[in-house]
């Protein structure tokens, strides 16, 4: 017998209970615990220790649509990844791949999850999940491994992700003349490697920052989980630095605040964007981007104020994907220019701001 | 754009070759059909007759001309085009739309090239322009050079070092490349290469470096998105072609995928591409080096777009005429755009059909020249399932990756010197108990890879719930499960439908279930638990071809198409099933449901279990499905038209046989064997030569004929291994007669429709390999007559209804009937396209009950249809280029002439055959033969051809007084030799008659027929193509043959 099939036979069965009642069964491949959260699906084909470690899926169970997850195994070293570990409650996947191959692998999938006490299922069909999620909207649910099943499922929603994710004091990345200020809601490293490597100073300061008092030559908003409307003191804040004229560059979540911030409207979409193939076309150009994303809320057009405009729109579902102020150095986009995991088609974006410090 | 398209020219790929096959039907036709829908008015030139794209609702103008400058020149200058589109027909479209630039035609006649500029592809095949632009944007490329001469190939391979790689510019699919490990072996190779191409590069070697492609497209706003990147299981040092290649990469993480996206994104915008494009990387370690950039759709672009159900070449031709992407909406999903990255929620994996067997003396070592002839796709939710599904799908005897496969000897040196057989020596290696780190450091091939076949190779089935579930998602086939436990496929079937274990139905929707599309493209596996479509109604399913490989083509394809569309006509919906991605039935406007899968028993009944259709259509695919015929009608399959039954009357040799002796009609003299001894008796009964045939089989696959006992039972032997289930067949084999076939179509055993046609070679070569004339211009009226009365009588024996062949030797007017098929044969595309009357919708509409019976002209017309077999000798290397009962040609070209002589002409020069300026050099066996000949050789000398020949032709030509150069065997040594005279480059054309038809031995005439393959000189090896193109030769204006397009060539009636 091989590996394989002694791996087969250790799996203690496990099965995925969603909020309408439906389940989906296979065996347990990470930590044997349940653990319930908000169940998303993502359609990128590589990118697992990325997408796992990345703030934005706090509070929430990832299903992997490409079927084979763990082939290359997990690097070592965390500056391959996009916070200090893994952030979703859960992973879902159809075929776990336990026997991994790459130079830069120190160890398993299987080995980190359990190491982080994040639980994982394999041999669901993640197809007719995903179909699922995608008709009904997303839904919460739980791992059920050993034991029975909870009576309700807590909406990570609800809570304040952002503030349970991002840094709690503030700290000093790289080196550079300029300043940029950095609110943390759930920061992935890359988007901080990305300013970095530009030659700039970055100040990582929680959410909730009062930053009236600080120097700086921009501000960078950055991603997170959750609902926006729950980063009330960020929101705040930045509706102060509007009408300041020092450029702020919002990512994901950020672009969802200086939405909010300028007056705007956030709504949940029905299952979200989480991909690494959405198509954004610059507004009024034929310049179209491959970007990565990985949100649930999204800004509502007609509530954008005459001051703004549309920056960027997915090509798909014609749902805003960027915003920019007509006249200051305000701009925001919905997708992730950092990428990691995804296409690096948008970086340059990065330099536009740097340009505008 | 500055100039409005309001007609576009568009080059084929010609006759299917080793490097350059199917794929171009479909590329082409995506053109054509995304050209038409814009309003443009579209001109073809292909003379690859069995296409979908050369069909009738294609194209406004069809030219079944060689796609070479001067006829397309020509044709140029006819048609005015305002653009003309390089990229959709393979090298040989783009090599001849450079000449047409370079000379200035394409100025002259205010012809726009569409999409990517002639300068750019100029960029991409000079590999010196190429390695300046990319070292423009710090891009790596391996270290290399270009050189133009031997002196300075020997200079600058001292300089990169050895072992290094070497191939020739300006080829397609790797033509003469290969690793030099030293300096003689580089002269050598130098020496060859110069003798086909202006340019050699050397290369620093990247051997087992992972290999990795990805497709990129462009458009003039300076969009790129990459359609899909592949990963190859092979690693470098084995051709992409004869690799196995997975999609999307399977051990590449975030920053190997997007950085070599990234890469690919800046190549290709720095070079400035417009439409689709295909960039190859070797990459090891987080390092990499660009191998190429093809600029143009090519093989891995069909298979890109199959693997993803991105329309590639449609979306390429959009782009061509200059729309932006964004603009482009995704055609398969109608709800997202062109502008935008698949992502799979599948794996797909694809794997070369070679037919090396089919070739004597052919080194069957697989390295960086390809040397395969197909390939087949696999769909599926894991690696293993898809790797055991290609397997089967390949046709090659294998029920999987284990169990019933073909034979291994050395499983370490096959292991590390890779054949057609690599990948069942890595499972017999697991078995043997290697280790996966020794498996890996002599095959180089990445662990991951290694872990999945082993899981398959070292799975213990079980017959209980869980073991059987898991068997089914590691890809077994009940089959398989079979033999392993004792029991019968029809067994396991049951036992597993029982346990409910039942494959799933999933589409393919570019966006792995994120939105709801409207996609038609399907595959089953076991990794699921839901089907995503429900049964359809109204259906009638066609199983397709499968894999191209020798004696099966394009053809096969254009039929199924035919048959999907006759269906729709008829108001059913269409059911698909065909597992090779290099055609246009499984493109996805074609049917209403495609199932990209196997063609097996268990999986078709599969599909039938869901769909439930009226019935299934087995014979307009080939061999593959109609020999599911009885199997099918043994669980209930409603088969449309001919019953199984009679089916396997026609194609049991043995039943068919006995059936023409009982009508008393005549056939050469037969016996089944049951003992070589009585094989023997027979033999020296009737006399030698005689003809061996197995049962069920296409193209001759071990047919073959013996010249005396000794070949007799090797043949015997080989004819055993072919077909195991069926009896062989040997019979006398009749030489110096000719052969003629019928193609029609029969309805409830009448005559319906059908095109007699004859070969121009004598009987004894393939019918695949024949030149073949419609309507026949030497057979006599009475043979016709006899040949026709003989069909019927057949035809109502067996109840046919559906298309049929029906192959006769006739000499003096004596007809015997030799083959006959109860399926689409090689030839329909060619008679429909030549009668104008389609025969394969007629057949399709017949089998579903439509009275077809009509008024049909196929024999006066005003013109003649010349088919010509196309070869790939040049790609395999040792391979003997012979005519032989066995079939080796890879394609085929056909042409139409106002007269015969001139149709005959076309069509050799649409293989690629060149044109003699000056030298020819005869080599004629055979007393009769070189009598047979010698009017002819003296016409070539009053045309003032300086006239070469071998020691006893030139003998026999100085005693006739033709002036001739005596030239002396390459085993003499003495000179003027042979050898010298086709290296230093001195004949434009070699004459071989080989003494008898037999490929087994080494003599001095294969050594002849070898060299000039490789050194590119034309060839003819056969008596009666010898005469017929001295006389075009000397009798024809070969400059100023007429140029006609097909609807201007019209019926008498």
């Amino acid at each position: 017998m091989g590996d394989f099939f002694m791996l087969m036979k250790n799996h203690k069965s496990a099965k995925l209970v969603l909020e309408d009642g439906s389940e989906f069964e296979g065996k347990s491949f990470g930590c044997n615990i349940s653990n319930d959260g908000e169940v998303v699906f993502n359609t990128g084909m590589v990118g697992y220790p990325e997408s796992l470690t990345d703030p934005s899926y706090a509070g929430q169970i990832l299903v992997c649509t490409y079927p084979l997850i763990g082939n290359y195994g997990v690097p070592k070293g965390k500056d391959k990844f996009e916070s200090d570990g893994i952030k979703v409650r859960g992973l879902i996947v159809s075929e776990y791949i336990d026997e991994y191959s790459h130079w830069q692998a120190e160890k398993s999938l299987g080995e980190w999850l359990k190491e982080e006490k994040i639980p994982a299922i394999f041999g669901i069909d993640t197809r007719a999940l995903t179909k699922k999620l995608r008709t009904k909207g997303v839904m919460l649910g739980q791992i059920v491994i050993n034991g029975k099943k909870m009576e309700k499922i807590e909406d990570p929603n609800l809570r304040n992700l952002a503030a349970e994710v991002c840094i709690k004091k503030p700290k000093i990345n790289g080196r550079g003349k300029k300043t940029v200020l950095l609110l943390d809601c759930g920061v992935k490293e890359n988007i901080i490697r990305s300013l970095v490597k530009r030659g700039v100073k970055v100040k990582q300061v929680p959410w909730n920052y009062d930053f009236s008092q600080e120097k700086y030559d921009g501000i960078l908003l950055s991603n997170g989980p959750g609902d926006p409307m729950m980063c009330t003191t960020t929101i705040l804040n930045i509706k102060k630095a509007l009408t300041e004229n020092k450029p702020i560059f919002g990512i994901c979540l950020g672009n969802q605040i200086m939405a909010l911030a300028s007056g705007a409207k956030t709504y949940k979409l029905k299952f979200g964007h989480r991909a690494q193939n959405q198509p954004c076309l610059m507004e009024g150009t034929q310049r179209c981007y491959l970007t990565t994303q990985n949100h649930g809320f999204a800004v509502r057009e007609k509530t954008l104020g005459n001051e703004w405009k549309i920056w960027f729109r997915n090509a798909n579902d014609n749902t805003v994907e960027g915003i920019r102020h007509k006249k200051k150095p305000f701009m925001a986009v919905q997708f992730h220019p950092e990428s990691t995991p995804g296409p690096e088609d948008t970086e340059f974006l990065f330099d536009e701001f740097v340009k505008q410090l | 754009m500055s100039k409005e398209m309001k007609k576009v020219i568009i080059l084929g790929s010609g006759g299917l070759k080793i490097g350059q096959a199917g794929e171009f039907d479909y590329s082409g036709s995506q053109a054509i059909k995304s050209l038409k829908e814009d309003g443009i008015k579209t001109v073809l030139v292909n003379p690859n007759i069995a296409t979908v794209q050369t069909s009738e609702n294609m194209a406004d103008k069809v030219y079944f001309l060689p796609v070479e400058f001067s006829f397309v020149e020509r044709i140029i200058k006819k048609e005015k085009p305002d653009g003309i589109l390089l990229g959709f027909g393979g090298q040989t479209a783009l090599n001849v739309g450079l000449e047409l630039d370079e000379k200035g035609v394409l100025h002259r006649n205010n012809v726009k090239v569409l999409g990517t500029s002639c300068d750019t592809i100029r960029a991409t095949e000079d590999r010196e322009i190429f390695i300046k632009k990319l070292n423009e944007i710090d891009v790596k490329v391996a270290r290399s050079q270009a050189v133009k001469s031997t002196e300075e190939g020997l200079e600058a391979g001292e300089k990169i070092g050895f072992p290094l790689m070497i191939r020739a510019a300006y080829s397609l699919g790797g033509l003469g490349s290969g690793i030099i490990k030293n300096k003689t072996e580089l002269k050598k190779r130098l020496n060859e290469l110069f003798k086909q191409a202006p340019q050699v590069l050397l290369e620093e070697s990247l051997l087992g470096w992972k290999e990795v492609e990805y497709e990129v497209v462009r458009d003039k706003e300076n969009n790129c998105v990459t359609v899909c990147n592949m990963e190859n299981l092979d690693p470098m040092g084995i051709h992409t072609g004869e690799s196995i290649v997975v999609a999307p990469s399977q051990t590449l993480n975030n920053a190997e995928y997007h950085g070599l996206r990234t890469v690919a994104q800046k190549v290709v915008r720095h070079l400035e591409i417009i439409g689709e494009c295909n960039i190859q990387y070797a990459t090891k370690g987080g390092d990499y080096r660009v191998i190429e950039v093809n600029a143009r759709l090519s093989r891995s672009s069909a298979l890109a777009s199959k693997a993803t159900g991105y329309p590639l070449a449609w979306v390429a031709a959009k782009l061509s005429l200059g729309k932006s992407l964004p603009e482009v909406v995704n055609s398969v999903t109608k709800s997202t755009q062109a502008c935008f990255e698949p992502a799979l929620d599948y794996v797909a994996l694809k794997i070369p059909r070679w037919d090396l067997k089919k070739f004597k003396r052919v080194e069957n070592r697989i390295s960086s020249e390809m040397k395969s002839v197909g390939e087949v796709m696999a769909l599926g939710r894991s690696f293993e399932e898809v790797l055991q599904k290609a397997l089967r799908m390949l046709n090659v005897n294998a029920a999987g990756l284990t169990g019933d496969v073909p034979q291994v000897d050395d499983l370490k040196k096959e292991i590390k010197f890779a054949t057609d057989k690599r990948i069942f020596a890595l499972a017999k290696a697991f078995q043997a108990n290697m280790s996966v780190n020794d498996v890996n450091k002599l095959s180089q091939i990445d662990p991951w890879f290694l872990d999945r076949i082993k899981n398959i190779a070292k799975f213990k089935i079980k017959l209980d719930k869980g073991t059987l579930l898991e068997a089914k998602k590691l890809g077994f086939s009940d089959e398989q499960i079979a033999r392993q436990t004792g029991k019968t496929s029809d067994a396991v079937r049951k036992l597993r439908k029982n346990f409910k274990i039942i494959p799933v139905v999933k589409q393919i929707d570019t966006l792995a279930g994120e939105f709801p599309a409207k996609t038609n493209y399907l595959y089953m596996t076991y990794h699921g638990t839901e089907n995503d479509i429900k049964r359809g109604k109204n259906e009638v399913m066609v199983l397709g071809s499968g894999p191209y490989h020798i004696g099966s083509s394009v053809e096969f394809d254009w039929s199924c198409v035919q048959a999907v569309q006759a269906s729709a006509e008829l108001g059913y919906k269409t059911v698909m099933i065909n597992c090779n991605p290099e055609t246009v039935s499984t493109d996805y406007d074609i049917c209403d449901r495609l199932y990209f899968e196997e063609l097996t028993l268990e999986r078709v009944l599969d599909i039938h279990d869901v769909e439930k259709p009226e019935g299934v259509i087995i014979s307009m695919g080939g061999q593959v499905p109609n020999n599911l015929a009885s199997d099918l009608d043994k669980n209930r399959v409603r088969i449309f038209g001919t019953s199984a039954r009679d089916i396997d009357r026609a194609e049991n040799r043995h039943k068919f046989s006995q059936l023409l002796d009982d009508m008393g009609l005549d056939q050469p003299e037969w016996r089944e064997l049951t003992s070589k001894a009585e094989a023997k008796k027979f033999a020296d009964k009737v006399g030698y030569p005689v003809l061996i045939r197995p049962s069920y089989v296409l193209s001759g696959a071990a047919m073959n004929v013996a010249f005396d006992g000794v070949n007799l039972d090797d043949y015997l032997e080989k004819a055993a291994e072919v077909s195991k289930k069926y009896p062989v067949v040997i019979s006398k084999f009749v030489e110096g007669a000719r052969e003629i076939e019928i193609d029609g179509v029969a309805q409830d055993g009448d005559l319906k429709i059908y095109a007699l046609s004859e070969h121009i070679e004598k009987a004894g070569v393939h019918s695949g390999d024949a030149h073949v004339v419609l309507p026949p211009q030497k057979t006599y009226l009475e043979t016709i007559r006899r040949a026709k009365k003989r069909t019927k009588a057949v035809i109502s024996a067996l109840n046919i209804t559906g298309p049929f062949n029906i192959q006769f030797l006739a000499k003096n007017n004596q007809i015997r009937i030799i083959e006959l098929n109860l399926r689409a044969s090689r030839s329909l595309p060619f008679v429909s396209k030549v009668t104008k009357y389609n025969f394969a919708k007629l057949a399709t509409k017949a089998m579903l009950g439509e009275d077809i019976s009509g008024d049909y002209n196929t024999l006066d017309l005003n013109y003649v249809g010349v088919k010509s077999p196309q070869f790939s000798y040049s790609r395999l290397k040792g391979a003997d280029p012979v005519l032989y009962v066995e079939m080796g040609s890879t394609g085929e070209v056909a042409a139409f002439g106002e007269g015969y002589q001139e149709a005959v002409m076309k069509s050799i020069l649409a293989t690629g055959f060149k044109l003699p300026e000056k030298n020819i050099l005869l080599s004629i066996g055979k007393q009769e033969n070189k009598e047979d000949l010698l009017k002819f050789i003296k016409r070539l000398e009053d045309k003032r051809y300086k006239i070469y020949a071998t020691e006893h032709t030139s003998d026999f030509l100085t005693e006739n007084k033709v002036h001739n150069q005596k030239v002396y065997k390459i085993q003499t040594n003495k000179k003027p030799n042979v050898q010298e005279l086709l290296e230093k480059g001195k004949i434009d054309l070699i004459i071989n008659i080989p003494t008898k038809y037999n490929r087994a031995e080494i003599s001095d005439g294969y050594l002849i027929r070898r060299l000039a393959t490789d050194h590119n000189i034309s060839l003819i090896n056969d008596q009666q193509i010898a005469k017929i193109f001295i006389n075009g030769l000397c009798n024809l204006d070969l400059k100023n043959m007429p140029i006609k397009s097909w609807d201007e060539y019209e019926n008498l009636v």
